[in-house]
């Protein structure tokens, strides 16, 4: 014999049901769950190297699952040597030209070049990296190489866009054995969907 | 306070004191303690967080003049 339902009464009992256990649940299974980053890396110059590997080694040492795919000139990070990545004061109006060496009033002093002038100075963006190095130096900032290093060694896994590859004319053999594979957006985009936090740089 | 093992992260700076201590702490036992030294402003807020994140607790945070000390626990 079937007793009558009153559904009313039953979805309020649920209701009220998951309102007392769900946080709790909720609160589990986010503390269960390992935190994971993607980041998309896609300039190769000096300055633009470190919001990748800063955010990636950190967020390994937080023990979060990163990964960073390279793409564009996001590739040249993956280059077995990046000791010749470059930065240029050249149309980058937002970039201090300040010199780090000398007495204090000399270094707060701001070197505005116009454009025209850092344009026709032959090894003006070497100058400007050789400072610039100088800067990251004299400030205890981590030399590009040694963070790409602690990310590998923190298990940061990296990723190079096989297009590009082809398209700038790269082997992979150009890169560093850890690269942990090539592939595409449609390989990338899942991964990223995974993911806690996915980020553009 | 009493700890097991030091880490000068003097003159270090933003992601470098957090990446040492990360490895430091690898090489302890549970229940050990890690005394880590900075000169990093940032380093205050950043090993709360870290301490937060990773379970590992931060038994106390001292400035001293310039520099500042830290107790972390290994989890």
């Amino acid at each position: 014999m079937n007793m009558p339902v009153d559904n009313a009464a039953l979805d309020a009992l649920i209701r009220q049901r998951l309102d007392e256990i769900l946080p709790q649940k909720l609160e589990e299974i986010r503390a269960a769950k390992t935190p994971s980053m993607t980041i998309i890396a896609t300039k190769g110059t000096l300055d633009w190297a470190y919001p990748p590997f800063i955010l990636g080694s950190t967020a390994a040492a937080l023990g979060w699952d990163v990964s960073i795919f390279c793409t564009f000139y996001g590739l040249n990070l993956l280059k077995k040597d990046i000791s010749d990545l470059k930065v240029s004061p050249l149309g980058n109006p937002g970039m201090p030209m300040k010199m780090p060496f000398g007495p204090d009033w000399f270094k707060s002093l701001n070197w505005n070049i116009p454009n025209l002038i850092q344009a026709g100075i032959p090894g003006f963006e070497s100058m400007a990296t050789m400072l610039m190095k100088q800067t990251i130096k004299n400030n205890g900032v981590a030399e590009i190489g040694e963070l790409r290093g602690l990310c590998l060694e923190a298990g940061v896994e990296m990723i190079g866009c096989q297009m590009t590859v082809d398209l700038f004319g790269f082997t992979h053999d150009d890169f560093i054995p850890e690269v942990k594979e090539y592939c595409g957006a449609a390989t990338f985009l899942p991964m990223a969907q995974q993911a806690d936090v996915s980020l553009y740089m | 306070m009493n700890f097991d093992k030091e880490l000068d992260a003097k003159g270090l700076n933003c992601p470098l004191p957090i990446l040492r201590a990360k490895k430091a702490l690898a090489d302890m036992t549970s229940g050990q303690v890690l005394r880590i030294m900075s000169t990093d402003p940032g380093s205050v807020k950043d090993f709360a967080a870290f301490a937060k994140q990773t379970g590992n607790e931060l038994l106390s945070t001292a400035e001293k003049g310039k520099e500042f000390e830290f107790y972390i626990k290994r989890k």
